[in-house]
């Protein structure tokens, strides 16, 4: 999973680090992602993993890092 | 009184309605935003960006970011004088609320392939540790 979204950051996070090197618990919004990257990244996420995000799971803080997403996504797919 | 301050690049905007398409729209926008915007086809990614941009602007202005607040529940609404306001629903009019938000203003900047905007809010300072510094 991790490396899914590893691909998913690369192509749409607008990172200024390289996404495939990029430590698990780094600051994706440090690293230059705007909040309208994050929104691309949320519907490629949704694509890939077939989930959708709820509204109360909109948070800076669940697209902060690498980490973050994958236990939101490992949240969502556990209820479906 | 809090003010918050968004920029967003129209081509991105563009970028993500090519790639995907209405749940890009249908996700970030309420239906009046998405009429209003498409009734202009050359200028529907620039009031998008536009609207991007307030939507982020109210996020900074409140402290939303963490509250877990749906795009959609803030509305950008145009009113005939052209003259443009924000509508909030759900979590985030809760969150307004509850902060004590007495009025809240937008203004809103196109140039080139950049839309801005501005929001204002106005609400009462948060409690402060009285000073008991002296000079």
């Amino acid at each position: 999973m991790t490396e899914k979204i590893r691909r998913i950051l690369k192509d749409h996070g607008r990172l200024n680090k390289d996404a495939l090197a990029l430590e698990e618990t780094a600051d994706l919004y440090q690293a230059g992602m705007t909040s309208h990257a994050s929104v691309n990244v949320m519907l490629a996420l949704e694509g890939e993993f077939a989930i959708e995000f709820p509204d109360h799971m909109l948070k800076r803080s669940v697209f902060e890092s690498i980490e973050a997403m994958r236990g939101a996504i490992e949240e969502l797919t556990k209820s479906t | 009184m809090a003010i918050g301050i968004d920029l967003v690049m129209v081509s991105r905007v563009q970028a993500s309605l090519a790639r995907f398409g209405e749940r890009f729209l249908r996700r970030v926008f309420t239906d009046a935003e998405i009429a209003y915007a498409t009734s202009v086809p050359e200028l529907g990614a620039e009031r998008l960006a536009a609207r991007f941009a307030a939507k982020e602007a109210t996020i900074k202005a409140l402290g939303l970011a963490d509250r877990g607040v749906g795009w959609r529940e803030i509305e950008v609404a145009r009113e005939q004088s052209g003259k443009c306001r924000l509508i909030l629903h759900g979590a985030a009019r809760a969150a307004a609320d509850g902060a004590g938000v007495s009025e809240l203003s937008v203004s809103l900047s196109h140039e080139g392939d950049y839309s801005a905007a501005v929001v204002l809010a106005v609400r009462p300072e948060p409690q402060h540790v009285q000073e008991t510094t002296q000079a």
